[in-house]
């Protein structure tokens, strides 16, 4: 029935990203990343829906705008599980899933206050240190560690 | 960026940390070599520190440099809100070398961003103090013989003891195995013994500083515990001289145990451990000036071995 309801109220894209399977949690986190509060096409934003593998999960779908692999790894940080979908012509041309970067460049807020980053007019950067079980960032410049999950957006 | 710059002693490798070891005993033995002759240093010190400093600028000294800077921020112009990045790129036109301490964590890893020059990392907060730890390596070198196979014991603060952190990561290299002791407040990060794990090096964990961790040390590191780092103040009372370190507990200890210490020390080590000759801090901080002599002849890229 909800699933009904859900296909109803988000209608099927001819081009466009449809980000599916973000936490229901990073949604507009993910939104803000992404930058879509400036985007000029029509932008559907879904929280709270029905899934099979996370519970609950977000759906993004942004019609008319491809965009590229390294803008949507930005959001893998706090959508480890998000999957993109590339559509053209009603048909999924390109399905993946989103990865972290190895570095990842001005998105995380680095909580050390005194850490230079928090100081200095300067763009923060974060390594990654660990995949797995849960990806671990770590702070070029002062080294203090974040969970994915724990990092601050900034 | 300058590939010889120095900002954490992860950023080096074995081989690097060996070249700097040999350069330290070489300075040892001719500490007064006159091969920074025409060379200009810079000491940036943000946070004033005065035992780094003047280690530093002996050390430029002694090889015939010269040196410019400040040991008092409130005479930089930091004061008029001007930026580190902005600090460094108008002192790199002047200098060879800047060696800068500083009150944030990355000030240095920031620096070598911005600049050309080499900079060498004489502490930035609680994050990295990377000639600390050549010298604490040296010391162990020259009083075991070696860096192989020994067991170091880390005694107090080990939670926020940055020497022992750099020391630890350091020494993966040479087959160590540690004794951590330490109350539950100050044990060693689960992310220092996960590094341990990782590279394969053996290390027990204990609360008692007993004689049997005594006498099967080679080398003990006391550090300070310090009050401040206490929410309880009752539990401070409780440990602060549970790791005290007294002459008459070295009684069965191996022959070759050294203690070390990166000073200044209160009363973690009784002023009764000075004159027994297994007490090397005094002789470690001497080795100080020998250990950055040989960081900055790498960092200006002279190799004294070569003459």
């Amino acid at each position: 029935m909800s699933n009904e309801k859900k296909e109803l109220a988000v209608a099927a894209l001819r081009r466009g990203t449809v980000i599916d399977h973000i936490p229901s949690s990073a949604v507009f986190k993910a939104v803000k990343i992404l930058g879509l509060e400036d985007m000029p096409h029509a932008v559907t934003i879904g929280c709270n829906l029905a899934s099979k593998k996370l519970g609950s999960k977000g759906i993004i779908k942004v019609s008319e705008h491809i965009f590229d692999k390294a803008d949507l790894d930005r959001i893998a940080l706090i959508a480890p599980t998000a999957v993109v979908n590339i559509i053209e012509d009603y048909n999924v041309v390109e399905k993946r899933p989103v990865s972290v970067p190895d570095t990842i460049t001005g998105i995380v807020r680095c909580t050390n206050p005194k850490c230079i980053t928090n100081n200095e007019p300067m763009a923060t950067k974060f390594d990654v240190v660990a995949r797995e079980p849960e990806i671990r960032i770590r702070c070029r410049y002062c080294n203090h560690t974040y969970t994915g999950s724990d990092a601050k957006i900034l | 960026m300058c590939s010889k710059s120095l900002v954490s002693i992860e950023d080096i490798s074995k081989d690097e940390i060996l070249d700097l070891l040999e350069r330290a005993r070489y300075f040892e033995q001719h500490p007064n070599s006159k091969i920074l002759d025409g060379k200009v240093a810079a000491t940036l010190f943000f946070e004033p520190s005065t035992r780094t400093r003047l280690s530093f600028e002996t050390a430029v000294n002694r090889l015939g440099g010269r040196i410019i800077g400040f040991s008092d921020p409130g005479t930089s112009s930091s004061v008029k809100g001007e930026t580190l990045k902005d600090t460094i790129k108008m002192v790199s036109n002047y200098t060879d070398i800047i060696i800068m301490r500083h009150f944030l964590e990355g000030a240095a890893r920031y620096a070598t961003e911005v600049t050309d020059v080499p900079i060498i990392n004489a502490g930035d907060g609680a994050n990295q103090h990377p000639s600390q730890t050549m010298l604490d390596l040296y010391s162990i070198m020259k009083t075991q013989g070696g860096l192989e196979n020994l067991t170091i014991t880390m005694v107090g603060d080990l939670k926020y003891g940055r020497t022992v952190h750099s020391l630890l990561m350091a020494m993966k290299y040479f087959n160590p195995r540690f004794i951590f002791v330490a109350s539950k407040e100050l044990a060693m990060p689960q992310e220092y013994k996960d590094f341990c794990r990782a590279e394969g090096i053996e290390y027990i964990e204990t609360e008692d500083f007993s004689p049997e961790v005594i006498n099967q040390s080679d080398i003990i590191y006391m550090t300070r515990v310090q009050r401040e780092r206490f929410t309880d103040p009752m539990e401070y009372e409780r440990v602060k001289d549970l790791y005290t370190l007294h002459n008459a507990m070295l009684e069965g200890s191996k022959p070759n145990l050294r203690i070390l210490h990166p000073l200044p020390r209160v009363n973690e080590i009784d002023r009764d451990v000075d004159d027994n000759p297994k007490a090397y801090y005094f002789d470690q901080a001497r080795n100080g000036l020998f250990a950055r002599q040989a960081i900055i002849t790498r960092a200006l890229g002279i190799n004294p071995l070569e003459k």
